[in-house]
């Protein structure tokens, strides 16, 4: 296991430096990978083999979800509700996001598990959004329980409970986020992910309205990410690709995350959820 | 009056036709007010980028398929502020050129701010044949200056269109990098010959 968290540091910093945009890749012939995915592949073939360091942050989040803890010193295993009542995580990832009446609002995994663990727990939600995603040598607690609770519905179903007029409501707004254009740019994530086939530099890039295309979206989230060595959440994804469309920073755990996770869950609905991932 | 705040009249009158032509609001207003309470300036990526100028709101509000007679209006506006070189003179140093379309660099919250900043023109465009590595989110510009010939007249709209790509297509995926004081004079010159000039690469 050191042995592998080593390789993937190493191969981290490698890629780092191929990876950014603005760098020219090697040239290659046409038609053919470039170099930096060929290394990707291969790196993400011998992890799946030999296990994905995703793993150390699912074992981590399960003892997060266990332990009593926080303020109040109580264990989210019996108090949380994710939906399918308290301490149930089997299944819960692949069915949010939905609405939490105890909350009034649909929220999907990351958001749900923040809100119980500041209100069951005792934690000061300031306290959980001042550093929210994985960076150097460090990753917030909810990406691992987020992690745990994710990989407990490995090869389940996605099944955003769209009947609910709430989760309705909030997947036609978030309809109406991918397509709002703004900023210097004129960005949209549609400009991106609008249509089929579309690449920015070597990278593909998923249309999120088509069924195939969202499926691809929330594929292999939350993943471990070579780029940097870090366990990454879907929430982290959003807020990424909002600052590659120049637009400002969407606060941690708001509506218009949860809507754009709507949006993309629910069109991925009736496909398979693969568990954790590794990306690149 | 300036360019700028005559176009975003214009825009917000033709805005108020297109919104009562396309009266699906609910959803677009509540995400918009949702939208204004969620985002917040971080590096010099201020939370105001979340409002709509005059010509965003019409492409929002028409899906980027405007009716043609307002596209036309307001394409004629944003051409009407290109501003052209006062000596004349488009076609710049390709090998410059070639670097400011690999950057990428420019505008996001982790960016340095201020100039200068990259064209971001292979994220989207296949250029130059060394570059593979290249997006398809625009059509291929490798050989333009080959296919469409290099007059003044094709250097002159190549200039206009880096500087507002919006001018010929009002709901374009492209940035207007001129207008918005992306890229420089002298940087779309750059790129003119990076598109244009027979010895670059591009045309060989
Ligand atoms: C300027 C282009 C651009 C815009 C705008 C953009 N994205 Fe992305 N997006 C990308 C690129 C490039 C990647 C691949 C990144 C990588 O692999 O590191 C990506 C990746 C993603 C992924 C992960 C796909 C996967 O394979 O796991 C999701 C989901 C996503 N974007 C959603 C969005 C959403 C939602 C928005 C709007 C908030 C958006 N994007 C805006 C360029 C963009
Ligand atoms: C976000 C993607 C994107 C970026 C970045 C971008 N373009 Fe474009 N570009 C497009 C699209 C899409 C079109 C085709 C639609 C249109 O004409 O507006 C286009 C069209 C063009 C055309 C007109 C092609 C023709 O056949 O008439 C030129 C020239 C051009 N781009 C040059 C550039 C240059 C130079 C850069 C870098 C400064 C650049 N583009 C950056 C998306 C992009």
């Amino acid at each position: 296991m050191k042995y592998r968290i080593a390789m993937a540091a190493i191969l981290a910093l490698t890629m780092q430096a191929a990876s950014a945009q603005d760098k020219p890749a090697a040239a290659v012939p046409a038609g053919q990978k470039d170099a930096t995915t060929l290394e990707f592949e291969k790196f993400r073939t011998q992890m799946e083999q030999e296990g994905n360091p995703a793993e150390l942050f699912e074992l981590q989040g399960e003892e997060f979800w266990k332990a009593k803890r926080g303020p109040k010193n109580v264990a989210l295993t019996a108090s949380c509700d994710l939906g399918l009542g308290v301490g149930v995580v089997k299944g819960a990832y692949v069915q949010m996001p939905r609405y939490f009446a105890d909350a009034g609002k649909v929220m999907d995994a990351e958001r749900r598990i923040v809100w119980c663990m500041v209100e069951k727990q005792g934690y000061k939600f300031d306290d959980l959004a001042r550093r929210p995603f994985a960076g150097d040598n460090y990753t917030p607690e909810q990406t691992s329980l987020v992690t745990y609770v994710a990989a407990q519905s490995a090869n389940m179903k996605f099944a955003v409970p769209l009947k609910d007029p709430h989760v309705r409501e909030v997947y036609e707004i978030g309809k109406e986020v991918v397509a709002y254009r703004a900023g210097p740019y004129d960005f949209s994530c549609n400009t991106c992910h609008g249509a089929d086939g579309k690449r920015i530099r070597m990278q593909n890039l998923p249309n999120l309205g088509t069924p195939q295309g969202a499926l691809s979206a929330v594929l292999g989230w939350p993943g471990y990410r070579m780029t940097g060595s870090v366990m990454l959440t879907h929430q982290w994804r959003m807020s990424d690709c909002f600052r590659q469309q120049r637009f400002p920073q969407p606060k941690y755990a708001s509506d218009t995350i949860t809507a754009l996770l709507t949006y993309m869950t629910a069109n991925a609905n009736g496909h398979m959820y693969k568990g954790l991932g590794i990306k690149r | 009056m300036n360019n700028i705040s005559r176009i975003s009249l214009l825009a917000a009158a033709l805005l108020t036709l297109v919104a009562a032509a396309h009266a699906d609001g609910d959803y677009r207003a509540q995400a918009l007010s949702m939208m204004k309470q969620d985002f917040v300036t971080k590096g010099q990526a201020s939370a105001d980028r979340i409002s709509e100028d005059g010509l965003q709101a019409i492409c929002n509000r028409t899906g980027n398929k405007p009716p043609p007679e307002i596209a036309h209006r307001l394409e004629a506006d944003q051409l009407a502020g290109v501003k052209l070189p006062a000596d004349g003179k488009l076609l710049g140093d390709w090998k410059s050129g070639e670097q400011i379309a690999q950057s990428g660099r420019g505008f996001t919250w982790t960016d340095a701010p201020g100039l200068p900043v990259g064209g971001n023109c292979y994220n989207c465009h296949q250029i130059a044949p060394k570059e593979t590595s290249f997006g398809t989110v625009g059509p291929s510009l490798f050989q333009f200056g080959k296919l469409r010939g290099n007059t003044a007249e094709m250097q002159k709209y190549v200039y206009s269109k880096i500087y507002n790509a919006k001018s010929f297509n009002l709901c374009s995926a492209m940035p207007r990098f001129g207008h918005i004081g992306a890229l420089t004079e002298k940087q779309i010159k750059d790129l003119v010959g990076l598109l244009m000039d027979p010895e670059s690469p591009v045309n060989k």
